[in-house]
């Protein structure tokens, strides 16, 4: 365990270095002139807009981070060789996986929790500047505690996309795995589509392939409940805690699969 | 060290462009024949673009509903004599499909489809299939049962249809106790000013944002506009009765111990009276016009 943290920590110092935290900087300015602008733009919506863009944004933010970072981890000590001086170390090839995993982990977890302060911050700052008559009409607290379910489900999205990224790093070049982690991620949306193949296609085969596919491949849209908390609508935790099983168990089958074969990689 | 002379170059260009764009705004913009419209949606279909959103949803709805408040806005505002409000359905079709949830776009979206040529579209018909739509997402939302009897009562003139929308409101949870005494009083006496008053304050006390509550305080000022000048025909029959001719001006009614003084409306503008017929109208530039059309509430 030692060495998967020794390797994870300087994932994230590296992660400094690249000046990967200055996407914060540019969360903050989106999120404060955007709550400043909305006001003359928007019908008195302008609360719901602001939850609806700072989830968002911490998605996006935190997705292009696990992609544009996770798909080089591997890639980037291959190319400049330094794989040979890191393996010759006493480190099994699969904690080395795990510590460039759990590094970019550590970097998106930081990323999302300071972003999240902020986003509060902000939240929390128009709700107490707003005016009596606006706040009634609120469906709920502009610091609504249940927000913090849909983060905890955009972590473990990101965490699974982390995962697929540093799963295509292990045997794939940059480009291709930049085409096929958001690719993957994309059909992870269209999951319910698949499933309901079989009623719309003539084909029974078609429809057994779909199905299968459906529970194979990442069900991405189950980790989606931004829309439904910024509303105020109640998500169960026993849902919260389900998909992030199911998130976690998917996410080790992928480290898993990368560890694999990254063990059986020859670098000659 | 940047060179000196790559320096004044930049603030040369920059104040070049600055200085362009000054004159540029100067210029009267490039305007479209008569009839054609440079309103232009890429995606219509709500249900492509519910698929395209990936998990943005919401956020693509935000999108849609800002774009459709300039849409109403700009067009609405605009000198324009051919104003298009062809977007207007389509914008709020995508909003809501986003975003099934969107209370907002229902309900503002309703008033901006159903307000009459050319300060809207004049389709109370979209409006109420937006309304359903809303009503069919989230089958116990009074508040959209109310909004379509709300449009039956003030744009289609249909009180029964009306009072029907305001019954089933008031049997949905959480509706006003108020709600079943508007159905009972719209099918009883739906058109006169009375039962639009009642409405219009409802619509002021409920009102959530400011847009709406002053929509509401605007069309209460005409009704008493509406009022005032059926006050006021009264006692110019009274004058006529009197003299036998119709008056001349206010100061004629002053002098017969009619009036106090000249007569102003809920904006603060005179009334005006026409020496021939002696019918009392608003100024023409006074904010209440055009007031609703007298058999409407009457």
């Amino acid at each position: 365990m030692k060495v998967v943290r020794h390797i994870a920590v300087n994932v994230f110092k590296e992660s400094v270095r690249d000046k990967v935290l200055y996407n914060l900087v540019v969360f903050a300015v989106l999120l404060i002139s955007t709550s400043y602008l909305l006001g003359q733009l928007t019908a008195g919506q302008d609360m719901k807009i602001i939850k609806d863009l700072g989830l968002a944004s911490i998605s996006i933010f935190g997705l292009l981070i696990a992609v544009f970072i996770g798909i080089g981890l591997v890639w980037k000590e291959v190319e400049k060789r330094s794989i040979y001086a890191l393996l010759s170390k006493p480190m099994g090839r699969g904690e080395f996986i795990l510590g460039k995993y759990c590094g970019l982990v550590l970097t998106l977890l930081i990323n999302v929790g300071i972003m999240t302060i902020a986003y509060y911050a902000v939240l929390a700052y128009l709700g107490w500047t707003a005016d009596p008559a606006t706040r009634t009409s609120w469906p709920a607290s502009p610091t609504d505690p249940a927000m913090l379910e849909a983060i905890a489900l955009i972590i473990v999205e990101l965490m699974l996309v982390t995962a697929i990224a540093l799963f295509f790093s292990t045997f794939s070049s940059p480009f291709l795995s930049a085409m096929l982690t958001p690719g993957l991620w994309d059909i992870g949306h269209f999951n319910d589509d698949l499933r309901n193949l079989g009623a719309v296609t003539g084909s029974p085969a078609a429809a057994s392939v779909a199905r299968g596919l459906y529970y194979v491949l990442p069900n991405f849209s189950a980790f989606d409940v931004k829309a439904q908390v910024v509303h105020g609508q109640a998500v169960p935790l026993s849902y919260v805690g389900l998909t992030s099983l199911y998130g976690l168990t998917y996410l080790a089958l992928v480290v898993l699969g990368a560890a694999t074969i990254f063990a059986r990689r020859d670098f000659k | 060290m940047i060179p000196r002379r790559t320096i004044l170059t930049l603030v040369a260009l920059c104040a070049a462009v600055v200085g362009l764009q000054a004159v540029q705004e100067t210029r009267r913009p490039l305007g479209l024949p008569p009839g054609v419209t440079g309103n232009v949606l890429y995606v219509r279909s709500p249900e492509f673009m519910k698929r395209a959103a990936l998990s943005y949803n919401a956020l693509l709805a935000d999108a849609y509903w800002v774009r459709t408040i300039q849409h109403y806005g700009g067009t609405k505002l605009a000198n324009d004599a051919h104003k298009q409000y062809d977007l207007l359905y389509p914008l709020l079709d995508l909003t809501t499909t986003l975003d099934l949830y969107f209370d907002i776009a229902y309900g503002f979206g309703a008033v901006f489809l159903a307000e009459q040529y050319p300060s809207g579209p004049g389709r109370p018909d979209q409006a109420i299939a937006l309304l359903q739509k809303g009503l069919h997402a989230q089958p116990g939302k009074w508040r959209f049962a109310e909004d379509i009897g709300f449009v039956y009562y003030w744009w289609e003139r249909d009180y029964t249809k009306a009072a029907e929308w305001f019954n089933r409101a008031s049997e949905m949870p959480g509706a006003p106790n108020w709600m079943k005494p508007m159905a009972a009083v719209t099918l009883a006496q739906g058109g006169n000013r009375a039962s639009s008053r009642m409405l219009w304050t409802q619509v002021l006390n409920a009102a959530d944002a400011d847009w709406l509550r002053e929509q509401a305080k605007f069309r209460l000022a005409q009704l008493d506009a509406m009022d005032q000048i059926a006050a006021l025909d009264s006692v110019i029959e009274a004058y006529r009765g009197r003299t036998g001719s119709a008056p001349q001006a206010w100061a004629d009614l002053v002098r017969a111990g009619l009036l106090r003084g000249a007569p102003i409306d809920p904006a603060g503008r005179l009334y005006r009276i026409d020496p021939s017929s002696g019918k009392v109208t608003l100024a023409p530039d006074s904010p209440l016009n055009p007031l609703p059309d007298p058999e409407r509430p009457a």
